[in-house]
């Protein structure tokens, strides 16, 4: 169950600890893209959100637990407004830095089948930041209508 | 040959494999795992496999989707076979584009057009 922050300066108030379940994960990805749509987002902004959330939590597991008890979760917090959304997943591994990844397009790594993630994410979201440590992205979407683009 | 609980619908028409998705949405890992099991079977008993993968009806993909792809066209080229998709949604083209993946893969807009395309 998502549980409200007491600081009023957190930036994405709704919280849940997620096991590496789909029901679990789905629900979650699925209760802010509702919470978008009811909040005006159009379809396309919706889209977006939904591939950012799954990349967000599947680098999580896939990359940031890879060391970790399969058991361990991580932690999802969202706040939606009609100006914009944000999204921060928070893992419990060491954290990575990520200009240290390569470049997925470059002719040399095309075909390799992983490395896509975080691409999408940057592709998509208005602005993303990690933590020093590189265990935690913070994920920024504005609104299309009201983002000055 | 694909079980009773495939991810996939599978024809064959001449010598052409079809493949098309269950799902509308191939984001869990579990299931696109065996989205690639089940395509390798495929590839594994032709000698020089022809497939064509629609995404009709597809609404999301994840990157770990755009994986299998890459590891399922990379066998089909070992064993000099060929590689089509189609029907692909214009927000999923997107995707492609992003990650030039556009580049990599033979995409038509229709299943007729990439059938009529293979060698």
């Amino acid at each position: 169950m998502a549980a409200p922050s007491t600081d009023i300066n957190d930036p994405a108030p709704n919280r849940r600890r997620l096991p590496n379940e789909r029901p679990a994960l789905e629900e979650a990805a699925t209760t802010i893209v509702s919470a978008a749509e009811r909040t005006g987002y159009p379809q396309a902004s919706c889209f977006a959100l939904r591939l950012a959330i799954e990349e967000a939590m599947s680098n999580a597991f896939r990359h940031g637990h890879r060391d970790l008890e399969p058991d361990a979760d991580i932690e999802l917090a969202w706040d939606v407004s009609p100006e914009r959304i944000t999204i921060v997943v928070e893992d419990q591994g060491p954290g990575f830095d990520p200009k240290s990844l390569p470049d997925p397009t470059a002719i040399e790594n095309i075909e390799k089948p992983s490395g896509r993630g975080l691409l999408l994410i940057r592709a998509y979201m208005s602005s993303i930041v990690f933590n020093p440590s590189g265990n935690r992205v913070t994920m920024v979407y504005l609104h299309p209508d009201k983002s000055g683009d | 040959m694909p079980s009773a609980e495939s991810r996939l619908r599978i024809t064959d028409e001449s010598g052409v494999t079809q493949v098309g998705f269950i799902d509308r949405n191939i984001l869990d890992e579990a299931n696109i795992q065996q989205i690639g099991e089940e395509l390798a079977e495929i590839i594994d008993a032709d000698d020089s496999p022809k497939l064509c993968i629609s995404f009709a009806n597809v609404d999301h993909l994840s990157s770990a989707a755009l994986g299998t792809l890459i590891t399922i066209s990379n066998k089909i080229k070992a064993k000099n076979g060929q590689l089509r998709l189609a029907q692909i949604d214009p927000q999923i083209y997107e995707v492609f584009v992003i990650t030039k993946l556009n580049k990599l893969f033979e995409i038509h807009d229709t299943t007729e057009d990439a059938i009529k395309s293979f060698a």
